[in-house]
């Protein structure tokens, strides 16, 4: 298979002007994108097809799934859970992290809270594949909220704000998405008309997913018949590990998911779960108006003396040259919080100031609500933890979004609740009761005793923007080149801590009608901790929406400052919503590409006026 | 409550087709896990997918009950003898099962703490050092070989002090010890007792249950004691029978060290 083109940049010289090193210049491109994870491998494909000459600049290594991924060195627990081999180099580019303005921003010095990932692929290549839309709701959710609940219902301090975009036109979008990974799934309202097996809450698709759900796991039989018991709505969850042979619009033929139990954290040997490895990547570097560079970390995107154009970007190779790559177009593709720093590093957009509420960029940071349910079974129910993909849970939308009443609790927001068994991968998993001693033989029998007689719902919350919690530059800290690390401050709202009460005494109760001997609710508690892993679902800090006063991006996710920029990632979210982020930037980012390919591109300039 | 029912399973043999049929001992069997159901025991079925896929002939390593001696690279005797008895309290052997010496986890901690981990591998290293909140989580200037080097000093230094060595006292003398570390009202030359404790447990809990390739879960003996089949990955079949446990020797990274590749002529990933 061709893989692209790769540029040696050996051919270039350095030049230096009195001992100072200065960027070579290279040659001017149309688009440089940045970062070749999901967002950038999509959007590149779409414009090299369409005769743009397409330079992508990842800073990881190129990675394929031969040989890279393949088995059993991929079942590593040790080097790829614990050890984080697929994450960002944090040694060399971490964040800083405090719970509130008053603190000092000190360096996550290991990864724990949340882990991105790096190299070609990005973050999805270690992800779960659980593949969700988002509700109308969720995208309209100020004035949703305002119009049902009436207007002091919100806390003072939350920033929730519409997406200035709505269900109804990511719709086409989600489904080309959902058509390009392959997702395995059961349609619940096709155009309006509510589907048996489902999700009834779900909004109206134009189609079902291309390919049937999963096989149900022993803990996903055991919610459906107890959520069913307690008049709620069980469906398979949306996976893209898929349930059969699949191929794809692009024409790339994908495998089926055989439950090997090493989906997050890991990369798939089996064809099975889609990745841009396995649904757009040969397709990409086929093209040659794309070029791939590996191992060039951007320092920032280059402004013109006036501000508002984008030259172009300078980056740091993996040899430690310094060169400049001119482009028409810059698009900034890079996981959540580094969309933010890219910008702020950058100088596009004004950034944001919790104390007098101007400015955007580092704004509305948010992130995901993680509680859970542990059930104790006895030792003759056997639950098998380790058969498993990373999306074959059963699942209820029930308590998620604004799919219940919120008159009179307090909160906005909610949770999908799932039985979603993603492994049983010991180091990690090894589930034992409150009150059991933590080493010793107390734990150890423990362990024994639970490990194959546990189920775990995953009670997946939404996360509500609020004006303390936002990013920034850190003052003090810096990466391995030079540069200000991000500071994130940010702990749980009220309001999402009120949520997670809610949402886990309902999955305490589907615990207790499956029949476990215990029931342990875990709801989410402050303050926010970066020393435990919940999720990787970064959002905002560069969002969207229709008021450049509020917003970084307009609806079409192009800076309203520099419009040659365009800024793609769930760092667009304006808050984020009850389910996993992937399946809305997927449906972000073809709507980015049809208004570049339909717009932008024949007549450069504002999208929407400022 | 009322069990589910097992689904209807059948005993049959283990087919691989490679070349010639053959019938093969069944490495992976699917056991009611109820003794009133137990006579439904079942195979697992054979595929139609590619013979790479089968696990039959995966060998059956040996389970041994002496542990060998191991060879220490990082950690000096004084500190072999209590990180050794220390392991030991942390996860004793006992009718579970092997513990943590049996498994090998003082020789997984001491090629960890002698490789790259120990060396800072995967951990931030620059200052300014300012100890936060516990939301921000390790901020010393320690490496994980330095931390432990100068506490176990420490610790021994102080031991001496006490009488006999931590390897000599009773097991609840050790295990009160320990508990002294947990609860972490001292420092040990620098390093918060609770901070070590803590480094010590999850390394232990690491080398008794990761990959054997490591060094420690010697004999796969922790995945045994849970049932965990390890680098095993096909469960297509077996994810089905709801209920039922699943019987199969363990698998390591290291029967199998470069593996099998995944090629599918049809799809373009697996041929470049």
């Amino acid at each position: 298979m061709d893989r692209g083109t790769y540029t040696s940049i050996r051919k270039f010289r350095h030049p230096s002007v009195e001992g100072v090193t200065v960027a070579q210049r290279l040659k001017e491109v149309d688009v440089v994108v940045i970062g070749v994870g999901m967002v950038g491998s999509i959007l590149a494909k779409e414009l090299a097809a369409a005769g743009y000459k397409v330079v992508g600049l990842e800073r990881g290594t190129t990675r394929f799934t031969v040989p890279e991924f393949q088995s059993p060195g991929i079942h590593d627990e040790l080097r790829f859970d614990v050890r984080k081999a697929l994450m960002q180099d944090n040694t060399r580019e971490p964040v800083t992290f405090r719970n509130h303005s008053s603190e000092t921003g000190l360096p996550i010095r290991r990864w724990e809270s949340f882990l991105p990932g790096t190299g070609l692929g990005g973050s999805m290549v270690h992800w779960n594949g659980q593949t969700f839309r988002f509700q109308a709701n969720d995208f309209e959710l100020a004035t949703r909220t305002r119009e049902r609940y009436g207007k002091g219902f919100l806390d003072p301090d939350l920033t929730l704000q519409d997406w200035g975009v709505t269900y109804d036109e990511l719709e086409p979008h989600y489904d080309r998405f959902e058509y390009l990974l392959g997702t395995s799934g059961k349609a619940g309202n096709l155009k309006g008309q509510i589907q048996p097996g489902g999700d009834p809450h779900e909004s109206p698709r134009s189609r079902d997913y291309p390919t049937p759900p999963q096989k149900e796991h022993y803990s996903g039989a055991l919610f459906r018949k107890a959520a069913s018991s307690l008049g709620h709505h069980p469906f398979p969850q949306p996976s893209s590990n898929l349930s059969q042979p699949y191929t794809n619009p692009e024409g790339l033929k994908m495998n089926t998911c055989v439950f090997c139990g090493f989906c997050e954290r890991y990369a798939c040997e089996h064809y099975a779960k889609s990745t841009p490895q396995t649904f757009i990547l040969p397709v990409l570097l086929a093209n040659s108006n794309f070029e791939l560079r590996t191992g060039c970390q951007v320092q920032r995107i280059n402004l013109d003396s006036s501000k508002k154009r984008a030259t172009g970007v300078t980056y740091i190779d993996n040899a430690g040259r310094e060169l400049e790559q001119p482009a028409s177009l810059v698009i900034t593709c890079l996981f959540a919080i580094n969309n933010i720093r890219m910008l702020l590093l950058s100088g596009i957009g004004k950034p944001y100031d919790p104390v007098t509420g101007k400015g955007v960029v580092g704004r509305n940071y948010a992130y995901q609500t993680m509680s859970t349910v542990a059930s104790f079974f006895d030792e003759d129910v056997i639950i098998n933890p380790f058969m498993a993909s990373g999306a074959s849970g059963t699942m209820i939308n029930d308590f998620a979004g604004d799919n219940f009443d919120h008159s009179g609790l307090g909160f906005v927001g909610g949770a999908f609740i799932g039985a979603v068994n993603t492994n049983g991968r010991p180091i990690q998993y090894h589930p034992t009761p409150p009150g059991t001693p933590t080493w010793g033989k107390g734990w150890k029998d423990a362990v024994v005793k639970h490990y194959n007689h546990t189920v775990m719902f995953s009670l997946h919350g939404s996360s509500v923007s609020q004006r303390q919690n936002y990013a920034d530059l850190d003052p003090t800290y810096k990466d391995a080149w030079g540069q200000p690390l991000l500071r994130i401050t940010f702990d749980f709202p009220k309001n999402d801590l009120r949520m997670a009460e809610y949402v886990t005494a309902r999955g305490v109760e589907i615990g207790k009608a499956m029949g476990a001997k215990q029931v342990v609710g875990s709801p989410r508690k402050g303050p926010y901790t970066t020393q435990q892993y919940q999720t990787t679902h970064n959002t905002g800090g560069t969002v969207m929406g229709n008021d450049p006063s509020t917003s970084v991006v307009n609806r079409y996710l192009q800076s309203w400052d520099v419009p040659n920029v365009f800024v793609i990632g769930a760092s667009a979210y304006p808050q984020n919503a009850s389910w996993n982020p992937t399946g809305t930037l997927g449906a972000l980012t073809y709507w980015v590409a049809d208004a570049l390919k339909s717009r932008y591109l024949k007549n450069p300039g504002h999208l929407v006026s400022p | 409550m009322k069990l589910p029912t097992s689904p209807h399973v059948t005993r049959r043999s283990f087919v691989v087709s490679a070349g010639v049929a053959t019938v093969v001992p069944p490495a992976v069997a699917l056991v009611a896990g109820s003794a009133g159901a137990a006579a439904a025991a079942a195979h697992h079925p054979a595929r139609s997918s590619p013979p790479a896929l089968a696990s039959a002939a995966a060998p059956v390593p040996p389970v041994s009950s002496t542990p060998e001696r191991p060879v220490y690279l990082f950690f000096n005797t004084a500190e072999v003898q209590f990180i050794e008895a220390a392991c030991e309290r942390l996860i004793p052997a006992d009718d579970a099962g092997a513990g943590a010496l049996a498994a090998g986890v003082p020789n997984y901690l001491d090629k960890q703490l002698g490789g790259a981990w120990g060396a800072g591998e995967r951990l931030y290293r620059s200052g300014p050092w300012i100890q936060g909140s516990p939301s921000q989580g390790y901020q010393l200037p320690f490496t994980p070989a330095e931390l432990f080097r100068t506490a176990l000093r420490a610790i021994n230094t102080d031991l001496a002090r006490r009488g006999p060595p931590f390897s000599e006292l009773s097991a609840d003398a050790q295990d009160d010890y320990l508990k002294s570390l947990e609860k972490g009202n001292h420092d040990l030359d620098g390093v918060p007792a609770a901070v070590f404790f803590d480094m010590l447990l999850k390394m232990s809990i690491e080398g008794f249950f990761s990959d054997p390739v490591y060094g420690g879960n010697r004999d796969m003996v922790a995945w045994r004691m849970i049932g965990f089949p390890g680098a095993y990955a096909d469960y297509y079949e077996a994810i089905d029978h709801h209920g039922v446990k699943f019987e199969r020797a363990p698998m390591s990274i290291g029967e199998d060290g470069q593996g099998h590749v995944h090629v599918h002529p049809e799809i373009p990933a697996s041929v470049g």
